[in-house]
């Protein structure tokens, strides 16, 4: 196992920490803030990768694709929030959960409808394509640290927003205790509205960022929306600083796990069952962790004071 | 006060038997594919592909009209079941042709064929039953799974390439498809690796890939997962340092999406848009400008099934009483095929030349296969001596 | 029992006759589906509609039990009174065994954590390369009971489930009634004053997570037999979800909403199906509906337009 694997490994665990993180945060977010479950919230990843395919297609540029469909995926967020969401922030987890359900089978059949069933692609822009040197031996592609980049500077970002500004505190607030801040007078409704299309906007940004890597498709929502469940519950629901630490654990465990699974079982057992074992171990990893977390931990790492 | 459940219970049992009056004249086909989910594009293929084969036959399958019944298995075995069976008992189809994926096929062959109708199937080809358990109700009009995977093996060996690494996905199919490139190449294997079925981010085996420098990589990654790995393989920027070898990877139903990235790819395959007979250049015509799209190999198996439907029946002279009849009438495969010379082993799997195929960018800006070199010539598959039909 | 449920078990005992009229194995495979999933549904709603556990890796169980009548039959066991305690066993084993972890959690860690144990046991069922992994596995033979085949005759089969439906309903019923339910649903109000009163909450929650790991273990074994097939597409989440879904349709915490749940998601899962194949645009929504407009399931929407008839029609005629 050379040196300059275990280096790309790690990095591409941190690009998966870094789009688990964009998507957690969201999710985390409106979870704590407004205590709503929101499956639907894969699907808004999902749509941010095809509205960045439709406007590629439309403007040929990438730069305009990423600002309109940033903004389309918040006005369509903003949307479901007010026709369907709106109305279920009383209601009992459960029926969140079935509600957004229903939202995830709708949007996965639509977007299959508007768009055909067939994968769509986007390309990388041009400005990023390629691979640079990092060490000699060793090439990595320019997008995926521009993933890395871009997911740290959103993470500060949030980290400034959250600790130092009024709104920021007004989120922490309320993920503490929402009637309490409701009570002392703020528009809670606003606050959920901006909270949501904020958590809205990130996922739809992680899609943008990964659609010129993975294939565009229905459902690809789905396996990432349980990722991201994993990654809020090891971090501490409503915690930001949870989600980050929890995403990065997560997607570097599941990296380094499945490339090196195998090679780590060979040790124990001949190669051919070792290659079909590995990858279903690897696969576990993360909701061993998960449960490992939670015996010792059952509110998760980092759960705001007060739950 | 709840007594109006019984009733109630009673007429939704009766509105589901939904039977046709007097359906005898026209001819019932049940098409079963995954049309659903991102393997939908595969499905759609198919169905598109016996659609049209209708179509160009009047409408008519052995001069008998045709009502066509397409149900999505959703690539859920057990659903797959419960369709197939409101297949053959609810719409009382003669045919079941479908599925896209083995192990569906797995699943609904045994109540198929224990109902006494004929199943056809475009595109899955297992090996068990093209050998041990092979059923005279059971036809193949696309291949069987080793020939294909063989294709790219054989030319490895004789093109000398010394170092392939090999990829597949952690199913049946996966396995079979290096074990079908091991049983033509006899050079080294740089390592075989096997990836959760649905993955879709390979920095990990590229990673590998790289640092093991082969000559080659031999790839089965059907759909969404050969979209992304060939994507990320050109932007590790490993196409130019070794020979890309493949099945049913790069092909017209992922090409749309990867484009330019899979230019000059290799696979190995049984057929090609580009296939040099009429009535394959009328076929792939009639394809895109009906469906806006180039044709797979899923379309054109598909095809060749309704043309396979016709010709029996054109034998039986439209009737499908007679099961040993029909089942005969098939054997004799009573059609020209697209692929030009077309013949039933006694496993009623198809003896067909194979050729290695190679990724080209059109006039028109689409993209598709196109024939490089025929390597295998009228080839049998190895299992049809385990089959106990002679 | 209340009418409500005896004329639900009547119209499942009386279709066979209706379906003679028509595509008859087809209808008798369905309902025997639904009914199969509906003992799973059962255990569910004993831990959810009254403990307020809500099990999202309760799909496992389920797939527990049908791997361990598959993996017997393709070692050529294929006798019932084996391979039924071995199902039965199995689920239940691990129910308790990942019982003792998650319910140290609460709310939605709850969730999570049955998840996190369903999807392992999910990876697992793929990794048994053996036993058909991601394949899944066939089998050849129905299982046999005392060398005779019931499972092979399908009106036998059908009443067979059938009875083990009205079965596993007269037993949670007799639970929840019981001073075990009682202290079981207390629970769900106010675990505090429970433990006040002396109870292990814990003890109690445990075993009716075994309990409903058992129905889901039995739902396994027939769901083998009835399919001939056993993948771990049984065990997925979406699988668990759908179930939590049928509950929570018919009526949470009412027995026979959970079966009434059952019914109508598949039927309408089915009906739909054949109509276009865009269908799950036209049931998302539907679904969305039903949870915005019907706050108590199915059940609880009939209740209210029973009472609105009914005081439509207590007024004295003019």
């Amino acid at each position: 196992m050379s040196m300059s694997l275990l280096v790309v490994q790690i990095l591409n665990g941190l690009q998966l920490g870094v789009l688990l993180f964009l998507i957690a945060a969201g999710l985390t977010l409106v979870f704590g803030v407004m205590n709503f479950i929101n499956l639907a919230h894969g699907v808004q990843y999902m749509l941010g990768a095809y509205l960045a395919v439709m406007f590629y297609t439309l403007t040929g540029s990438s730069l305009l694709a990423l600002v309109f469909a940033l903004l389309a995926a918040l006005a369509f967020g903003l949307f479901l929030e007010f026709v369907v969401f709106r109305h279920l922030y009383e209601r009992d987890h459960l029926d969140q959960v079935i509600a957004t359900f229903g939202i995830i089978l709708f949007l996965n059949q639509a977007v299959k409808y508007v768009w055909g069933a067939a994968p769509l692609s986007l390309p990388i822009p041009e400005l990023f394509s390629g691979s640079i040197v990092l060490l000699p031996g060793l090439t990595y592609p320019i997008w995926r640290l521009v993933i890395i980049a871009s997911g740290l500077a959103v993470a500060l970002l949030l980290y400034i927003l959250v600790s130092r500004t009024r709104l920021g505190m007004l989120v922490r607030a309320g993920a503490n205790n929402a009637p309490m801040v409701s009570a002392l007078g703020v528009d809670i409704r606003r606050l959920f509205m901006i909270v949501f299309g904020f958590g809205t906007m990130l996922a739809g940004f992680a899609g943008i960022m990964i659609a010129p890597i993975l294939s565009v498709e229905p459902g690809m929502g789905d396996t990432i929306l349980i990722l991201a469940f994993v990654v809020i519950v090891i971090g501490g629901i409503g915690s930001i600083r949870g989600a980050f630490i929890a995403a990065l654990l997560i997607g570097l465990a599941d990296t380094l796990g499945r490339s090196f699974s195998v090679d780590i079982l060979r040790l124990v057992m001949a190669p051919s069952p070792a290659r079909t074992v590995g990858p279903a171990i690897a696969s576990m990893l993360i909701y061993l962790m998960m449960a490992l977390v939670l015996y010792f931990r059952p509110t998760g790492l980092f759960p705001p004071k007060g739950r | 006060m709840y007594r109006g459940f019984t009733p109630l219970a009673a007429i939704a049992a009766l509105a589901l038997v939904t039977t046709t009056a007097n359906a005898q004249d026209k001819l019932k086909i049940g098409l079963i594919a995954t049309l659903s989910g991102p393997p939908a594009v595969l499905g759609q293929q198919l169905r598109n592909g016996f659609r049209l084969a209708v179509k160009d036959l009047g409408g008519k399958l052995g001069g008998r009209e045709v009502e066509i019944i397409v149900q999505d298995d959703e690539l859920k075995p057990d659903i797959a079941v419960t369709k197939v069976k409101a297949l053959i008992e609810r719409d009382k189809v003669d045919f079941v042709v479908g599925p896209v994926f083995s192990n569906v096929l797995q699943t609904i062959f045994k109540p198929v064929t224990d109902a006494g109708i004929v199943l056809i199937s475009p595109n899955a080809g297992t090996s068990n039953f093209a050998g041990k358990e092979c059923n005279p109700n059971f036809f193949v009009t696309s291949y069987q799974n080793d020939q294909a995977f063989g294709v790219a093996g054989k030319y490895a060996q004789d093109a000398g390439l010394k170092k392939v690494f090999l990829i597949a996905p952690n199913y049946q199919a996966g396995r079979d498809a290096l074990a079908g490139f091991k049983s033509f190449f006899k050079g080294e294997i740089a390592d075989e690796i096997f990836v959760p079925l649905g993955q879709l981010d390979y920095s990990a085996e590229l990673s590998k890939i790289a640092t093991a420098k082969p000559d080659a990589i031999y790839v089965f990654l059907p759909g969404g997962m050969g979209i992304n790995f060939v994507k990320q393989f050109r932007q590790a920027g490993l196409a130019d340092k070794l020979v890309f070898l493949s099945a049913f990877t790069v092909d017209e139903s992922t090409l749309p999406a990867q484009q330019d990235v899979a230019l000059g790819f290799f696979a190995g395959a049984n057929w090609a848009p580009n296939l040099d007979t009429p009535q394959n250049k009328k076929f792939v015509a009639g394809y895109e400008k009906e469906f806006n799209a180039v044709p797979a190999t899923y379309a054109f198996q598909s095809y060749d099934a309704a043309l396979l439907i016709d010709g029996a029946l054109k034998l039986t002279k439209g009737s499908t009483a007679d099961k040993k009849a029909l089942q005969a009438a098939l054997q004799k495969a009573n059609f020209t095929s697209l692929r030009g010379g077309f013949k039933f082993n006694t496993n009623h799997y198809p003896i067909q030349d194979f050729y290695l195929v190679k990724v080209a960018k059109r006039a028109d800006g689409k993209f598709q296969t196109e024939i490089a070199k025929k390597v295998f010539t009228n080839d049998a598959d190895i299992h049809a001596k385990d089959c106990p039909m002679k | 029992m209340s009418r409500l449920p005896i004329a639900i078990f009547l119209g499942f005992a009386l279709l066979p006759m209706a379906a003679a009229f028509g595509a008859e194995t087809y209808l008798l495979d369905l309902f025997m589906r639904v009914m199969i999933f509906a003992i799973a549904a059962l255990g569910l709603d004993l831990l959810v509609g009254f403990g307020a556990l809500v099990s999202f890796g309760h799909a496992a169980f389920i797939g527990i039990g049908a791997y361990a009548v598959a993996i017997l039959a393709s070692h050529g066991i294929n006798e019932a009174w084996i391979s039924l305690p071995v199902a039965l066993v199995a689920a239940t084993a691990f129910a308790y065994l990942t019982g003792t972890i998650c319910l140290r959690t609460r709310g939605v860690y709850f969730i999570m954590i049955t998840l996190a144990f369903g999807q392992m046991a999910f990876f697992l069922a793929s990794s048994l390369a053996p036993y058909g992994g991601d394949d899944g596995l066939t089998m050849h033979a129905r299982s046999t009971l005392f060398g005779l085949s019931p499972f092979k005759h399908e009106r036998l089969f059908y009443y067979i489930v059938l009875a083990c439906l009205v079965g596993c309903y007269c037993l949670c019923r007799a639970l929840v009634v019981s001073r075990f339910g009682r202290v079981f649903r207390g629970a769900r109000e106010n675990a505090t004053r429970m433990a006040t009163l002396g109870f292990d909450i814990y003890r109690y929650q445990l075993a009716a997570y075994a309990i409903s790991g058992a129905l889901g273990g039995l739902a396994g074994f027939l769901l083998a037999n009835a399919t001939d097939f056993v993948s771990p597409a049984y065990m997925s989440w979406q699988r668990s979800g759908e179930l939590i879904i049928m509950i929570i349709l018919g009526g949470l915490g009412t027995l026979h909403g959970a079966i009434i749940g059952t019914l109508v998601y598949s039927l309408l899962g089915e009906w739909l199906s054949g109509l276009t194949e865009n269908w799950k645009m036209i049931f998302g929504p539907l679904l969305v509906l039903v949870v915005l407009l019907a706050r108590s399931g199915l059940l609880g929407l009939a209740a209210q337009v029973a009472a609105w008839w009914r005081k439509q029609h207590a007024e004295p005629q003019a």
